[in-house]
């Protein structure tokens, strides 16, 4: 018997030992709800599968009698619109300042411990000030998930800057590159598929920012809509929007993650499996 | 005729460690000095002076006459162990990179016909180096040995008026060292090049080159032993050391 550490499951069991936590999961819903319903049959906490899946449907194709949309889509639209100009201006904001934090010396010792003090202003504290200053509409919210990662992506693109080998910045200087071609043709290149990295690694966080602005002070929205229906304790409602915010979260992510595999893949040739 | 690199007098200090003392030393244009001593015997100091990446706590380096720039230049090519090439070029975007640089200040790219001179040249480059059929490949798919014969020709397509070898072979299997020792030895007579070669190996550095350079303590005081630097403690042209002077060279490489 090999030790535990070298065992290594095949393809099929690979798959297999993936799905077995859904599969518990699922189960353990299953046997609770129906121990539930047995009890009460209008009981809301754990509705059946059925009901979950009715509500979905409903969610998803009947028009609401107030605004004449789909609800489901209405609120996607709007969260993602909000999600992605929240995290589009972070992440250029991340890249402009993380390279020149990370590549000019000057500018790392004039900002560097003021961009580390701004991070560690707790962002849900500062909401109500970006309400005030704002208003309740839209920017708010956007600027909320700009407060609340564009200080990590900063930072960690310093860190990539910081990191890449003496001996590359040195060889292309050698080769006659002035500061800015340097930023240019060596670090920004090196740099962007890192920011994809450090977008992926920030996207939960957006989420909650972007859930917790909507919960607050918003007229549509996936987050909005699970903080209206809990008033009625709906959780045919509030489970299927959970469900489907996080298979847009992992969306998002496969995502991000083949754009970087296709346009850099000198950055992946590195990667086991590949 | 100009000494390629003068030091007069140079001494390299960080706090009071002394790292390089008294050290004097002219090279003339087309020689091949291999500098050989033992671990933090100022080695790699002596290559970091030459590139400008620090400057002389006392005395001063001359190239062709003229004190050397304070910082790393297109005139003073490199090669290092490791990390001497863009992972995020191709093998021909790496040799590319130096004379797109050259041309083009603020886009650092080439376009239409300049792109296609650049092109040729680039391409006759690593052609002379043996990797004309790889052009298209990432550095990351090439081995070490062709690493780093894109990294000379990324360095030379350049033509500095100095090459600086910092244990470029260290990292690679005997016999393709030897592939790498004839390649080196070519280009250098073929294009009349300047050549500062750092390396562990002092048979490597007997091999090559016309000038072989031990670094070593000139004095040494067991109970301070940083009080005192390292400096030159033999300077043979090679070819004409017999047998015996490697001996005792290795003997005191020892130390």
């Amino acid at each position: 018997m090999k030790r535990l550490i070298n065992q290594r499951p095949g393809p099929v069991s690979t798959a297999a030992l993936a799905l077995l936590p859904f599969v518990v999961l699922a189960l353990v819903y299953l046997l609770a709800s129906d121990a539930r319903l047995a009890e009460n049959p209008n009981d809301k906490l754990l509705p059946s599968f059925t009901t979950l899946a009715e509500s979905f449907v409903r969610l998803t194709s009947v028009p609401s009698q107030r605004t004449g949309e789909i609800l489901l889509w209405q609120d996607t639209g709007a969260s993602l619109r909000r999600l992605a100009q929240g995290v589009g201006i972070s992440a250029a904001i991340g890249l402009i300042l993380g390279v020149a934090l990370g590549a000019i010396p000057l500018i790392r010792s004039g900002f560097a411990p003021f961009v580390a003090v701004l991070s560690l202003i707790p962002p849900m504290a500062v909401l109500p000030v970006l309400f005030i200053v704002f208003g309740l509409g839209e920017v708010s919210k956007v600027v909320l998930i700009i407060v609340g990662i564009t200080p990590f992506i900063v930072r960690d693109l310093q860190q990539r800057v910081q990191e890449l080998p003496r001996e590359l910045i040195i060889k292309a200087q050698t080769l006659g590159a002035n500061s800015w071609q340097i930023v240019l043709r060596v670090i920004l290149p090196q740099v962007v598929p890192r920011l994809i990295d450090a977008v992926r690694l920030s996207l939960g966080t957006a989420w909650l920012f972007l859930i917790s602005a909507e919960a607050i002070a918003a007229t549509e929205g996936l987050g909005y809509r699970i903080f209206l229906v809990r008033r009625y304790l709906a959780m045919d409602v509030i489970l299927p929007y959970v469900v489907w915010i996080t298979i847009l979260a992992y969306l998002t992510d496969f995502l991000l993650k083949q754009i970087s595999r296709r346009a850099f893949p000198w950055y992946h040739n590195g990667e086991p499996g590949r | 005729m100009t000494p390629r690199i003068r030091f007069e007098n140079v001494w390299m200090t960080y706090g009071d460690q002394v790292v390089l003392e008294r050290l004097n030393l002219t090279v003339a244009p087309g020689e091949f000095c291999t500098i050989v001593g033992a671990s933090g015997c100022g080695k790699t100091t002596l290559l970091r002076l030459l590139l400008g990446e620090e400057t002389p706590s006392r005395g001063r380096i001359l190239l062709d006459g003229e004190p050397l720039p304070a910082e790393p230049g297109p005139d003073r090519g490199i090669v290092f162990q490791r990390y001497s090439v863009f992972p995020h070029l191709s093998v021909l975007g790496n040799v590319l990179l130096g004379l797109e640089l050259r041309a083009a200040p603020v886009t650092g790219r080439l376009f239409g016909g300049a792109r296609r001179n650049a092109r040729d040249e680039a391409v006759a480059m690593l052609e002379a180096v043996g990797l004309g059929q790889s052009l298209g490949k990432y550095p990351t798919q090439l081995s070490g040995g062709m690493q780093q014969r894109l990294a000379l020709a990324q360095s030379l397509v350049m033509h500095p008026r100095i090459l600086l070898l910092d244990e470029p072979f260290g990292a690679l299997d005997p016999g393709i060292r030897r592939d790498m020792h004839e390649l080196v030895l070519r280009l250098w007579r073929e294009n009349n090049l300047t050549v500062f070669m750092v390396t562990h190996d002092i048979r490597e550095g007997f091999y090559l080159g016309t000038r072989l350079l031990v670094f070593d303590k000139l004095r040494y005081d067991p109970d301070a032993p940083q009080a005192y630097g390292a400096g030159i403690t033999y300077d043979l042209p090679i070819g004409q050391a017999d047998p015996g002077t490697l001996a005792e060279v290795l003997a005191g490489g020892k130390r």
